[in-house]
């Protein structure tokens, strides 16, 4: 098989490693890949270094991308795990079916949505992706396929799913869609005042929605420091559609992108930008009361821009993600961006979800609580000291860090973080005894 | 329409059918591997609202070409164009890279074309090579293989023209599929996708000879131009 060794970098680009890659264009493919040590990559979304071998084979899943069955009446679809949750969508959509989980955007693949157990704007009602997986096929490191649910060898089942990729490779997998009138989305918007009326509205149940997310608006000052638009929505039944839109409203429509083409200069992100453009957005979106979007508008806004981390510059910028328990929340969401703020440094989009049950696999992010996430932009080296102060702040507070975007993260806080990693490494050395799947990020954590 | 692919497992055939597909043509996908065109066959299907059948079909087995034509004609009804999309140029001796890519290319499309002209219509698009355009040291049976075939095509094209059938040759430069992964000396290489959907935009188009991305049209022309004592001076 041809390798091409060439440095892959990670989403937000701030990760660069040499890497040597191969791209099967068949299934069967796969078979041989793995009799060498590798990590599998799909449309190379994750923001650390998951997805990333240093000097070490990386296999590119995103040829691998088939349907295999498309169950129109029970909604089911199964395919090859390259496929993007694009290409699932254009699929599913016209047929009256929706992703039940589904990220920020569309450009992941199916493998990588179930290596990293994703999750959405609805984990408060429906959970991570984990819970419509109905079945994997993982190609382990002797090259044969193993098919795992949760009844039938459910311990690979459980420890695949946000396993990393550190089973085995993730061949194809069977998922169970939502039914769908329409593709429109009925959105709601909520303004509030100060951070600590974001997280009461966020939770509270009478303002609820089938999907929830708060846009934070860190940069503002003071009393009014917090403030932000709480985005509730659901699927638009058929009878909340404008008459234009009911005659078809299942439509999908090509997404207009414009690209940045090179590399932003580092300064354009800058504390004024930054404040400027969160009260421009603030003051703009919390007119909007209820209305309808499409929902690729309506998930998947920043797919619009292609290549928009090149916004950030060319140091980049860090997207850090945690998820802090209900009872100490607010309190330290508040320490954590006073942190930032009292060193000079300002997300340029800050968001926050709240997360429902955790679920069965041992690795999994998602945890009853509220998870914060920041994309910062890398001014210096000072960063990374002041985010390991913060992800100190995140283990007092029984916390974890999202592994999907970590590149910087021990294993000493790894391990209090996902206590449940012993259980996961049993598993992982019983069905990987070669420790034949490794990633830079497995090697950095030491699993 | 309805349309044969042969060479259907290909990087480029794949997203050429996509294409077709996603503008509700009928395809019949016919390669080796029988596994493979399975695959591809329920990935067609589940993503379009279209009739596509598959069967094996081996280039080098001149002498059963003939019965599989007659099949894909049964299974489909009718044949409205063939879109030719086989051959390589890795793992193989000369003489098999030659069955392959020319006289198998040779000995389908003569059947296909006596169909066309009884049915007095339909189209043939074949995928040549830029490589055919002049032989470099590197690439000898390959370059050779695909020079043959653009002069098929063009004979071809000459004596289908009077029976109102279409035949177009396909010249792709650098694509990025498995037979340009990971060699040196790659520049423009283009995205299959961007492939696939020129080929099929050429059935609307008034160009015999297509070349893809198209300036490799001009490309060919410099290099075709260097005269021989010189050409033979450059190593590539």
């Amino acid at each position: 098989m041809p390798t091409l060794t060439t440095p892959l970098a990670s989403f937000n680009q701030s990760t660069t490693q040499n890497c040597n890659v191969v791209r099967p264009e068949r299934y069967r493919e796969l078979l041989d890949i793995v009799k060498k040590p590798v990590i599998a990559r799909g449309l190379g979304g994750s923001y650390g270094d998951a997805a990333l071998n240093i000097d070490g084979q990386v296999v590119l899943m995103e040829r691998l991308n088939r349907v295999l069955e498309f169950d129109r009446i029970n909604g089911v679809i199964t395919a090859e795990a390259g496929i993007s949750l694009a290409d699932i969508l254009a699929v599913i959509v016209p047929a009256g079916w929706f992703l039940p989980v589904t990220p920020g955007t569309q450009y992941v693949t199916l493998g990588g949505c179930i290596a990293a157990d994703v999750h959405g704007k609805n984990h408060h009602r429906t959970g991570s992706f984990e819970q419509h997986v109905l079945w994997l096929d993982v190609v382990i490191h002797d090259g044969e396929i193993i098919r795992c649910s949760s009844t039938q060898n459910s311990d690979l089942f459980w420890a695949t799913i946000a396993g990393m990729g550190l089973t085995g490779i993730i061949g194809s997998a069977s998922i169970k869609l939502i039914p769908l009138e329409s593709a429109y989305m009925s959105v709601k918007h909520l303004a509030t005042n100060n951070l600590q009326q974001t997280i009461i509205y966020l939770t509270d149940e009478l303002q609820d929605d089938q999907y929830s997310v708060a846009w934070v608006d860190t940069a503002s000052e003071n009393n009014k420091f917090g403030r932000s638009i709480i985005m509730t929505a659901h699927h638009a039944t058929l009878e909340e559609l404008a008459p234009e839109q009911k005659s078809k409203p299942l439509k999908l429509f090509k997404q207009q992108q414009i690209t940045i083409p090179y590399n932003c200069p580092g300064w354009l992100l800058n504390k004024k930008v930054i404040q400027l453009y969160n009260n421009y957005y603030y003051r703009t979106q919390s007119h909007k009361e209820k209305f309808l979007s499409h929902y690729q508008d309506y998930f998947y806004p920043l797919d619009k821009i292609k290549h928009w981390p090149r916004l950030y510059g060319k140091r980049g910028f860090i997207q850090y993600q945690c998820v802090l328990p209900h009872n100490v929340a607010l309190a330290s969401i508040q320490t954590i961006l006073d942190h930032l703020q009292k060193n000079n440094y300002s997300p340029f989009l800050t968001v926050l979800k709240q997360f429902g049950k955790a679920s069965n696999t041992p690795l999994s992010f998602p945890m009853p609580g509220l998870t914060l996430a920041m994309d910062i932009p890398i001014k210096d080296n000072k960063l990374f000291s002041l985010l390991d102060e913060i992800d100190e702040i995140v283990v007092q507070n029984e916390g974890r860090i999202y592994l999907a975007k970590d590149a910087r993260l021990t294993p000493a806080r790894f391990q209090i973080m996902y206590p449940r990693y012993v259980e996961w490494l049993a598993i992982k050395k019983k069905w990987d005894p070669k420790n034949n799947f490794s990633s830079s990020l497995a090697r950095r954590l030491g699993i | 329409m309805n349309i044969l692919i042969l060479g259907a497992t290909s990087a480029i055939a794949r997203v050429t059918a996509l294409e077709f597909a996603a503008q509700g043509h009928n395809l019949y996908l016919a390669s080796r591997d029988s596994d493979e065109l399975a695959r591809i066959t329920t990935d067609l299907s589940s993503r379009f609202p279209i009739n596509v059948q598959y069967g094996q079909f081996d280039a080098e087995d001149f002498t059963a070409h003939a019965a599989f034509l007659l099949r894909v004609i049964a299974a489909m009804e009718k044949l409205d164009g063939v879109l030719l999309a086989f051959g390589d140029m890795k793992d193989a001796q000369p003489v098999e890279i030659i069955n392959r890519n020319l006289t198998g290319a040779i000995s389908i499309l003569g059947y296909c074309s006596e169909y066309f002209i009884a049915q007095k219509s339909g189209f043939i698009i074949g995928i040549s090579s830029v490589a055919g355009d002049r032989g470099r040291r590197k690439n000898k049976i390959y370059g050779a293989a695909k020079a043959g075939l653009s002069t098929y095509l063009q004979a071809l094209r000459n004596e289908l023209f009077f029976h109102g059938i279409r035949v177009i040759t396909i010249k792709p430069g650098f694509v990025d599929t498995p037979m340009t992964y990971g060699l040196k000396g790659m520049f423009c290489v283009a995205k299959p996708e961007y492939v696939g959907k020129r080929i099929v935009a050429s059935i609307n188009k008034l160009s015999d000879i297509v070349y893809l991305p198209w300036f490799w049209r001009y490309i060919m022309l410099i290099i075709k131009w260097m005269p021989e004592w010189l050409f033979k001076r450059v190593r590539w």
